[in-house]
């Protein structure tokens, strides 16, 4: 067995690096040898060094988005998570009807953001227009428009993860701890909650990254109005790189910076809830 | 273990299978030009596919940048591949997605041969791709210079294709029914001729709302991208002329914002006298106001000739259609008139093969000068164009245009579009957002003010340095 995999190691190798060095590793150096120049189309960049990265800090739109866009992806990590579970929590009891919620909690997940944008648009404009307000009005009722949004796009997936999780503990720990006279609560803090811990590793991390890399739903629901006050970095980084004429190497100097602050995040997190997962 | 092979060599060859197929998908909807208009685009895709194949001398790329006239160039390009064989491949960004689609475009093997730019301020960053048009056939027809863009070395940049004019366009037979009502403060509308006037006629008709069964004097302002334009730009035009024409310049690195107590005036009208709340406006788009309007809900609707075809066919009748002057309060504003000028100017795009620009050149020559081009532009796109080609037989049937063409008659002084130097996009969407916010409450004028002002100079700087 060992063998054959060494033999056709190639095979399986080749097409996936070849698609990943021309979709990732190629567009990735170019980018950032952009964000060292000042160009129109790509094609014509000339070298200036990092006046676009000085450029990147004094802009306060940037210095804003990056603010906010943090501010959301902590409280949308806790709130995703915290209702994920739960939820995975109560349909892996034995309710009637469990696979019916997992695949109603689910479905929202299947539509694009783009369009999740453009239902809740409505949908929270409807509301807000009760009180004379739109979701533009300040970037307050974005904000919380664009967490409700998430949440529920997001519990259901990451409650599937969570179910997956809560499944793969073995019925003879629960069984020893009921014996030892744990009761409910101590088996969720003492058996299940490390037991899943590879399933937090995961949903955490999603829930940040998707935080952090935000765009579909923030263009849709608002595009960054008002003033861009709502605007999140992803968004920031392509209206800098489109709207501003002359802007276009300070648009991918962010690109750079965002990259590396996402990386940084999102290893050192991973490091984090490692640590707390445990063996068998 | 031979089956295990097997296995593994049936799904190595699924995954390249895979792989690739997601390759080519992505390189197929990378041609086909994306963010542009989904029908255009897919039709242009076809049209280029074949352009090699058809003719070797050359093929015309438009990238258009009115919507509204889309599925008309698209026309006009398929009469002219049938009559010369020439291919030409017309693609229509989405509304204000231009400069984006153009950035992305530019930078393709396949690059647009034929674009626009928005006035002197637009061609700044796409100087180095226009070929100088000063022989070519479409700079010669040009009825003035004031109509190119022509750079400090005398090259033609740019040219101008269509001049359009917008103001206050009203609603005839609303106002009518207002004039009918016991103490209107006017007796015609040809009394209309002055800021005051208009608040007086307007704040009326906002008090008479639910006589007249409309919802407001005005349109909502909305502030929407779609629609923001007409304030931020558009409307800002006007300061911004009362200036330089007391200044006796045509443009600046530091605008002084003497006029910005008047420009206060009738932006708050705009939002008073409206058929909805102020808080509204960030949500409101370009087609609330045009439907409001169409469907007899407002009196007033400010916007230009473009408009027509958005509000023919619906409740307001052609000659019911008439349109005002924005009066601010300026010195003089009994004979100002309609604001007329041009921010479409078509460009050759330099750096494309030499068979592609002489094609464009021609494609442009047939388009001002054939019979079935200058019909298409003045008949189906309803265009006034600055060329002399264009007799009086083709002028458009746009009620619109007709109005803008009295005033010209009666002697009034068209205000210029003083806003093709506004320093850059980015300054107007600052100015757009404290008007927002002014709007809605959450901001003070003095930071409209700011953004008018100091803005100016600081984007001025970055523009020019």
């Amino acid at each position: 067995m060992d063998k054959a995999i060494k033999r056709y190691f190639p095979v399986f190798v080749l097409p996936t690096l070849a698609a990943f060095t021309l979709g990732f590793i190629a567009p990735f150096i170019v980018g950032v040898y952009l964000s060292f120049c000042k160009f129109t189309t790509i094609n014509d960049a000339k070298f200036v060094g990092f006046v676009n990265y000085t450029k990147v800090f004094t802009d306060p739109t940037f210095v804003h988005a990056l603010w906010y866009t943090a501010l959301f992806t902590i409280v949308s990590v806790i709130l995703i998570n915290f209702f994920a579970f739960v939820a995975a929590l109560l349909l892996t009891k034995k309710i009637k009807g469990t696979n019916l919620f997992r695949t109603v909690f689910f479905m929202p997940n299947l539509i694009g953001g783009i369009i999740l944008g453009y239902v809740w648009n409505l949908l929270l404009n409807g509301i807000l227009l009760q009180f004379n307000k739109t979701l533009t009005y300040s970037s307050v009722y974005g904000f919380w428009g664009l967490v409700i949004l998430m949440c529920w796009q997001q519990i259901g997936y990451m409650m599937i993860i969570y179910i997956a999780g809560i499944q793969n503990i073995p019925g003879d720990l629960v069984e020893a701890a009921k014996i030892d006279g744990a009761n409910n609560w101590d088996i969720l803090k003492n058996v299940t909650i490390p037991m899943v811990m590879p399933s937090i590793t995961i949903c955490t991390f999603l829930t940040l990254t998707n935080g952090f890399k935000l765009y579909d739903q923030n263009l849709a629901l608002t595009n960054g109005e008002p003033s861009n006050m709502s605007e999140m970095l992803a968004l920031n980084i392509t209206n800098t790189f489109y709207g501003r004429a002359g802007w276009e190497g300070v648009g991918q100097a962010k690109a750079v910076v965002f990259f590396i602050l996402v990386a940084v995040i999102a290893l050192a997190q991973n490091v984090f809830t490692r640590s707390k997962e445990v063996q068998q | 273990m031979k089956k295990r092979q097997l296995a593994a060599l049936s799904l190595a060859a699924v995954m390249t299978a895979g792989t690739l197929a997601g390759c080519g998908g992505g390189e197929s909807a990378e041609t086909a030009a994306p963010k542009a208009d989904e029908t255009t685009a897919a039709e242009a895709k076809t049209d280029g596919a074949e352009a090699p194949a058809a003719s070797g001398d050359g093929a015309v790329y438009y990238l258009n940048f009115k919507p509204e006239q889309a599925d008309q160039w698209k026309a006009l390009a398929e009469t002219y591949t049938e009559e010369t064989g020439v291919p030409v491949t017309v693609v229509t960004a989405a509304s204000g997605t231009y400069e984006q689609t153009l950035k992305s475009e530019m930078a393709k093997s396949e690059a647009p041969t034929l674009f626009q730019v928005n006035g002197p301020v637009g061609l700044a960053s796409w100087k180095d791709y226009c070929y100088d048009l000063k022989d070519s056939a479409v700079y010669k027809d040009l009825s003035s210079d004031d109509f190119a863009l022509i750079d400090e070395s005398g090259a033609v940049k740019g040219i101008a294709y269509v001049i359009e004019t917008y103001g206050i366009i009203y609603n005839k037979a609303l106002l009518n029914d207002y004039i009918a009502i016991d103490g209107a403060v006017i007796s015609s509308a040809d009394e209309i001729n002055s800021f005051d006037k208009l608040k007086a006629v307007a704040d009326d008709i906002q008090a008479k709302k639910d006589d007249l069964g409309v919802d407001g004097a005005f349109t909502s302002a909305g502030f929407d991208a779609s629609s923001d334009w007409r304030f931020k730009t558009h409307l800002a035009n006007l300061p911004l002329y009362y200036e330089y024409k007391a200044d006796g310049i045509t443009s600046t690195d530091a605008v002084k914002g003497t006029y910005l107590d008047n420009f206060k005036q009738i932006f708050d009208l705009y939002i008073t006298d409206s058929v909805c709340e102020p808080t509204l406006l960030s949500g409101k788009t370009g087609s609330d106001a045009a439907a409001e309007f169409a469907l007899g809900e407002a009196v007033f609707y400010q916007n230009g000739t473009w408009a027509y075809g958005d509000i023919q066919d619906n409740d307001v009748a052609d000659e019911d259609l008439g349109m005002l002057p924005i009066y601010i309060g300026g010195e003089g504003e009994e004979n100002q008139g309609l604001c007329t000028g041009s921010e479409n100017y078509w460009c050759v795009n330099s750096k494309a093969p030499e068979a592609d620009i002489q094609a464009t050149l021609d494609f442009l020559q047939w388009v001002v000068e054939s019979d079935e081009g200058k019909t298409a532009l003045a008949e189906d796109m309803g265009f006034v164009t600055p060329f002399t080609t264009f007799t009086e037989e083709y002028l458009p049937a746009n009620p619109l245009v007709a109005a803008a063409d009295e005033y010209v008659k009666n002697g009034k002084t068209s205000v210029s579009w003083n806003f093709t130097t506004m320093p850059s996009e980015e300054w107007k969407n600052q100015l757009g957002s404290a008007m927002l916010e002014y709007a809605q409450g959450t901001g003070d004028w003095d930071a409209v003010v700011k953004a008018f002002v100091d803005n100016w100079a600081v984007e001025y700087q970055a523009a020019n340095n």
